[in-house]
């Protein structure tokens, strides 16, 4: 390949253990560093999303902000990923679902006894919250999912190399599983 | 209340900066700055834009589902709320660990003590430190470390992967693993393992002195700067063991004043609410803890690698401690109050971390079968733990069918919300006031709110109420989820 690929990646609502297991490629990364440019990441301090060859979302979509985030990846990523349990089904974030917004509010903010002043964080400045946590492809199309919580490193290395060596992307047996 | 900086008289009349997200830390953060025409500061603030609504759904599952659980909602430390979740369930089911289980669960949180340090310093924070606040963003980050200093980047990788196979072998996994279980652990660790870690310990422990050494080295060639960066007078607090030793895993609370005087120590944490309160500001998910005996002005306080190594009276093995020593002595103890000491405390304890496990491997407990104990059933258990970025309480009810009934957390970043504001403000006055903002200056706001190592997902497991109307479309244009302005607001009056 002449150029290196430009991949960005990002976490939404989620806990940025799939970002670990990433980073769990372990020296591989040194390696891969010459296969690929990062844009956009937790790694670097690009702020915004560039033209790039592929997206890795982390996370589902709790808030406006995610939104955001994850409509300006796919304008600018041709293939789109979701990586991990929280991506692709809501994850643990997610467990929110059956419950009232105006409940947890009032008792995290509110009523928890530990509190001197309690009062409900207000500011403009914060995200507008979902009233339910989503998974991305309800919101845009999806080119790829790995299952896991996180997928293990070795999932994500198998992934990148077929990526990389122009192969339809394939985990054998042992790769994909959902712990 | 108000402390300086914090709310500008006339907002409207101020134009804003944001720092939207702030990069390489965990979790979603993002700084607003408003300044005057003639680019005076007037308002800094970090604002913690997530939330999680943990407490509350966590409420009626079993309560042996919370250490896995809970875990997920930090990736960088899983391992801290694991088991400070486990901890709080021992002493709910009655249990006291077995030397075994117990040893275990030390080995595991050393390995995340380690692997947790060695990502932030190196893959995180190193690019500041090792190119300068202001230098060129293309290259501020790992992949440049990589480039320009390959071998230090090498030690760096692997001393996290070292300690991420720690994790492996005791809790089964290297991100949320299942090792911890309320009375003890549910794996033992065979020859084998133990010897494939006992094969590179020794590296592990000589690369981490040379971390040490690499910080000293950066304070030395920037001592006026590094000194004086975002600095600031605070409390602090941390667990230490009976004898004042620095213990990680276990102890009471103590906490020091800015001039090093103990406001109170070997505080039993199971009642950590007698000295600790909570408050809550509009412009952040984030709470702001305090200790009850200043009030929220003068109380809040500093926990983590900083608040630890001056908090204790020693620390338990022999090159930490003698690294601490060198800590506390340089350039007549200033060091140990600077905002960027924190890099430097976090280097000693990765070392303290890696001598931890040479002597548990060796540890002839550490290969013992006994794993579970059990005892009386009540229904409350208070867990805490010294997690790579501070203090983690969790705090749980649980009712005889077994089921969770309530939860508190309050995490190790939280504690260090005031703090990191409070060293934002700093570093705006110092280097912000009266100058047009470059990606450069900006990128200093971020070195500071670095030098705590947040993790702002653990931070935020609630939500809040958005004076705004959003709706979410559907990749087919079919409206998804829609947020009505002021939803909540009719709750906080009926
Ligand atoms: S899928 Fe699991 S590891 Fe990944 S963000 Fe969600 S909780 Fe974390």
């Amino acid at each position: 390949m002449d150029r290196k690929l430009k991949v960005a990646t990002t976490s939404l609502a989620g806990c940025f253990g799939c970002h670990m297991s990433f980073l769990d490629i372990d020296e591989r990364l040194l390696d891969l560093i010459q296969l690929i440019e990062f844009d956009r990441s937790p790694l670097t301090d690009i702020k915004h999303c560039g033209p790039c060859d592929l997206g890795i979302i982390e996370g589902g979509v709790c808030n406006a902000e995610n939104v955001h985030v994850l409509r300006e990846f796919r304008r600018n990523c041709k293939i789109l990923i979701a990586l991990g349990a929280c991506a692709i089904n809501g994850g643990l974030p997610a467990q929110r679902n059956q419950l009232d917004l105006r409940d947890i509010l009032e008792e995290v903010y509110q009523t928890e006894p530990g509190l001197t002043h309690g009062g409900i964080p207000n500011d403009p400045e914060l995200p507008l919250p979902l009233n339910k946590v989503h998974p991305i492809h309800e919101v845009v199309k999806i080119d790829y999912f790995l299952p896991g919580c996180p997928p293990p490193a070795d999932a994500i290395w198998k992934f990148l190399t077929d990526l990389l060596a122009g192969r339809t992307p394939h985990l054998g047996h042992g790769l994909l599983h959902y712990d | 209340m108000s402390f300086k900086l914090e709310t500008a008289v006339y907002p409207e009349k101020l134009k804003r900066v944001a720092i939207e997200p702030v990069s390489r830390v965990e979790g979603h953060g993002k700084v607003t700055i408003l300044l005057d025409e003639n680019d005076q500061v007037h308002q800094v603030r970090l604002h913690i834009v997530e939330f999680r609504g943990f407490e509350k759904f966590i409420q009626g599952r079993p309560y042996w589902e919370v250490p896995v659980m809970v875990q997920r909602l930090c990736g960088i430390c899983p391992v801290s709320h694991h088991l400070a979740a486990s901890k709080a369930l021992d002493m709910i089911i009655g249990a006291k660990l077995t030397p075994t289980a117990e040893k275990l669960r030390r080995l595991m949180h050393a390995g995340q003590m380690l692997q947790s340090h060695a990502l932030h310093f190196f893959h995180l924070s190193s690019p500041d430190l090792m190119f300068g606040f202001g230098s060129d963003a293309a290259q501020r980050n790992v992949v440049g470390i990589i480039s320009a200093f390959p071998e230090v980047a090498k030690k760096g990788v692997l001393l996290r992967k070292y300690g991420q196979e720690v994790i492996r072998h005791t809790a089964g996994k290297r991100v949320h693993g299942t090792g911890s279980v309320p009375g003890g652990v549910n794996k033992s660790l065979t020859v084998d393992e133990r010897d494939q870690l006992l094969k590179d310990i020794y590296q592990m422990v000589a690369w981490s002195r040379e971390a040490v050494q690499i910080i000293r080295g950066l304070f030395e060639k920037n001592l006026e700067e590094y000194n004086a960066f975002g600095r600031f007078p605070a409390n602090s607090m941390s667990l230490v063991r009976a004898d004042g030793a620095m213990d990680l895993y276990h102890g009471g609370l103590r906490a020091r004043d800015a001039a090093g005087k103990v406001i109170f120590d070997h505080h039993n944490y199971e009642h950590y609410w007698e000295v600790i309160s909570e408050d809550v500001k509009p412009w952040s998910y984030m709470k702001f803890p305090f200790m009850k005996a200043f009030g929220p002005d003068d109380g809040w306080y500093r926990v983590g690698p900083l608040a630890r190594v001056s908090n204790c009276d020693f620390i338990p093995t022999p090159l930490a401690d003698k690294a601490r020593e060198e800590f506390l002595a340089f350039d007549a103890g200033r060091a140990a109050g600077a905002t960027l000491g924190y890099h430097w405390a976090r280097m000693i304890e990765m070392l303290h971390a890696a001598e931890t496990i040479k002597d548990l491997l060796h540890d002839e407990d550490i290969l013992g079968t006994d794993l579970m104990a059990k005892g009386e059933r009540v229904q409350r258990g208070v867990g805490v733990i010294e997690a790579p970025r501070g203090t983690l309480i969790h705090h749980y009810r649980v009712n005889e069918d077994d089921q969770v009934i309530r939860a508190n957390l309050i995490v190790s970043t939280t504690h260090n919300n005031q703090p990191m504001n409070e060293a934002i403000r700093q570093v705006a006055k110092q280097y912000l006031n009266g100058k047009k903002l470059t990606e450069g200056l900006l990128n200093h706001i971020e070195v500071a709110i670095r030098c705590f190592d947040p993790c702002l997902s653990c931070a935020t497991h609630a939500l809040g109420q958005m004076p705004l109307e959003v709706s979410l479309i559907d990749a087919k244009g079919g409206c998804l989820d829609r947020m009505v302005k002021n939803q909540q607001a009719a709750s906080l009056t009926d």
